[in-house]
């Protein structure tokens, strides 16, 4: 049998597939405050609990209400998003004039009063969602065994990246949201309604969250702590990709998810702290991130 | 009227007799305080859960001991060491507090013990796991009561090789809890005839743990030992049964509770192996006293829970019995009684404060053999407390005359 660096070749491929399914979660997550902070220039630290919620949102429509899996997919990130969009009218609006820092702070807080909602509301030993029928089972790929439903989680994420890359970088929208990066004003004189514009985009970053947390949710426990597990992760990987670059992070995401992987072949204890290694070299030596512009 | 007089006398004797106990109780009320975790990871497992017990416990006895009344304070340590000491302090010196219960993480525990012994007052560990709290740490106010570290390794290990499971693989969370539970465990596991092949240290917490479980299904090993805990341990069960490794493999908790069981459900959880001091529908007693809870919390007790009841009950019996609420008397009466009630037969409070009693391996049903919620357990094997825990002889705590 091929050996590399000692860990059978059948074994590495299987490593490098784990790793790819942790990076779709990366990409779909840092692709959402990409955008965010791209057009808001809002470090949003309640992604990780939006994600929650997106996961939440699914299990309680389907212990509650008999929503199916496919039905939350689109539901859940509906309702969060609209949330979201709540809190970008109330509160955010009224920081975009002032230091980044008022920004992560009020995100941060509203970020632990959620999460102590749903420790209040649900308890902390977490809930379980089952797999959906149609993608339970698994493949055998002769180097490993691949759940169906970790493939599905791999193709959903990619397709999602690549259906909000097109809408940002290929339609007319897009470049109405470009445009309002660049220049609101001159964009606003146009009589493009700006304000809307950054509420639905704030609204739209925060679908994806829970998009990710729908997908997430038959993977993982839903515990109200799920979130802020993934989330410091998730900002590294945006660093990494360059802030605000929609290209940077989901290619980031989906790269440091694979060196994660490789991380806990050879070396376990330090795959927590891999990524932020990575983040440190690139702020060093490209201090605007691997896809980032120097502004 | 001869009669009479004799209802006289016996009702001045009485009276005497009240009076006399009724100086007995420190300011006149025996206080009892639940320390415990209300908000955070554990507090499923202890928490509000635990502060019921013991409010249930204080009902069941009538609400009053020695003809004083007995009081019930809770608060939330936050699994904070330093956090729970002051509490501890503040409860002691202000607020007359005679007893402090629960203690969910050995943090916590070990502090509080302490500031316990300083004060020369009752502390009584049912959640916390550490084997430092009877061996190096021990106090002579201190009883531990539920399980320990050992009493897992021992159920666990011991018995699954003896059922056939003897090639062992760990993943163990990488902090020293993690490496401590791996360590106990590989011992028994190695003392009992099995084999250690390997094991795989992920930081904690964790999320995503199938690379780990890919590595424990590479190494062959026929067990699959978890030693991590909480969220770590359900999404590490709800991942090996994602990726086909059970049922081939089998899975050992080494530090599993029942909530973690409901929360993870019976499809991904079946035939893992735990050990526990208690299970709800372990017999007759326990259902009763169970359902009772169930009613009023709407989950059934773990545990450390059930450890809460039946701990308080033996605190309260003993002060009956001496008369007093006076730490050394009552300590001294604690030790000397069996504990006898649902959750213990026979059990024994040591010098060092550990209470040994029975524990219980259990092996976690399938889907089509559960009949009802909570009914998640079937027993494996029932461990005698002198072979779950370390034998007196072997124990580090310097109250042990040798």
């Amino acid at each position: 049998m091929i050996e590399v660096f000692g860990v059978p070749l059948q074994g590495l491929f299987g490593q490098l597939l784990v790793g790819l399914i942790n990076g779709s979660f990366y990409a779909v997550l840092s692709l959402g405050l990409a955008i965010i902070f791209g057009l808001l220039n809002i470090i949003n630290f309640t992604h990780g609990a939006q994600y929650m919620m997106g996961a939440f949102f699914a299990w309680i429509g389907l212990t509650k209400f008999g929503l199916s899996y496919w039905a939350a997919l689109l539901v859940a990130p509906l309702l969060v998003g609209a949330i979201g969009m709540v809190i970008e009218r109330t509160m955010l609006k009224r920081l975009y004039h002032l230091d980044h820092l008022y920004g992560l702070l009020l995100t941060f807080g509203l970020a632990l009063i959620i999460e102590g909602y749903f420790f209040n509301e649900f308890g902390s030993s977490g809930q379980s969602y089952d797999i959906p029928e149609a993608l339970s089972g698994g493949t055998n790929l002769g180097f490993v065994f691949l759940p169906n439903y970790r493939a599905w989680v791999v193709v959903a994420s990619i397709v999602m990246c690549l259906v909000s890359w097109f809408l940002i970088e290929r339609t007319r929208l897009g470049a109405y949201l470009r445009a309002g990066t660049e220049n609101p004003k001159l964009l606003q004189s146009f009589g493009v309604n700006v304000p809307l514009l950054v509420t639905l985009t704030y609204g739209y970053g925060v679908a994806l969250a829970a998009f990710a947390g729908v997908l997430a949710a038959p993977v993982f426990q839903v515990s109200p702590d799920m979130g802020s597990k993934l989330i410091i992760v998730v900002f590294a990987v945006v660093v990494i990709g360059g802030m605000g670059s929609i290209l940077g992070s989901i290619v980031t995401g989906l790269g440091l998810g694979v060196i994660e992987g490789l991380t806990k072949v050879y070396f376990p204890e330090f795959s927590a702290t891999i990524i932020f290694l990575i983040m440190v070299i690139v702020l060093l030596l490209r201090p605007a991130g691997l896809f980032g512009r120097v502004r | 009227m001869k009669m009479k007089t004799v209802q006289v006398l016996a009702g001045a004797a009485a009276l005497a007799f009240t009076a006399a106990a009724q100086a007995q109780v420190s300011n006149d009320v025996v206080k009892i305080g639940v320390l415990t975790d209300l908000s955070g990871a554990y507090s499923d497992l202890a928490g509000p859960g635990s502060v019921l017990a013991v409010k249930m416990a204080v009902e069941d006895f009538g609400g009053k001991v020695l003809g004083k009344p007995i009081e019930v304070v809770s608060a939330d340590h936050q699994n904070k060491g330093d956090i729970a000491a002051n509490k501890a302090r503040e409860w002691f010196d202000r607020d007359n507090v005679d007893m402090i219960i629960d203690l969910v993480s050995s943090s916590t525990a070990l502090a509080v013990m302490k500031v316990a012994k300083e004060k020369n007052k009752v502390s009584i560990v049912s959640g916390a796991a550490s084997t430092k709290i009877t061996n190096e740490d021990c106090t002579d106010t201190n009883v531990h009561y539920t399980y320990d570290t050992r009493s897992l390794a021992e159920g666990t290990g011991r018995a699954v090789v003896k059922q056939g499971g003897d090639t062992w693989f760990f993943l163990t969370a990488d902090y020293a809890f993690g490496h401590s539970l791996e360590k106990d465990t590989s011992d028994v596991v190695i003392a009992a005839g099995g084999k250690v092949l390997g094991s795989v240290r992920h930081p904690f917490p964790g999320q995503d743990f199938s690379s780990f479980l890919l590595k424990a299904q590479a190494s062959g090993a026929k067990v699959i030992g978890l030693a991590n805990a909480g969220t770590d341990t359900q999404n590490s069960i709800k991942q090996a049964a994602e990726f086909g490794i059970t049922p081939k493999q089998k899975l050992a908790g080494l530090l599993i509770f029942i909530t973690d069981i409901h929360s993870v459900g019976l499809k991904a959880a079946q035939e893992l192996y735990v050990t526990e001091s208690f299970y709800w529908d372990q017999d007759d007693a326990a259902r009763a006293w169970s359902k009772k809870f169930f009613d009023r919390h709407k989950k059934m007790p773990t545990m450390v829970q059930a450890g809460d009841y039946s701990a308080t009950m033996h605190y309260l019996n003993a002060i009956k019995a001496a008369g007093t609420d006076d730490t050394a008397k009552v300590m001294e009466k604690m030790r000397a009684t069996p504990v006898n009630d649902f959750f213990a037969k026979n059990g024994k409070i040591r010098v060092d404060g550990l209470h040994v009693h029975d524990v219980y391996l259990f092996q976690v049903k399938k889907p089509a053999e559960s009949k009802q919620p909570w009914d998640y357990y079937k027993l494996v094997q029932t461990v005698p407390g002198e072979q779950a825990f370390t034998p007196l002889a072997q124990s580090k705590c310097p109250l042990v005359k040798k």
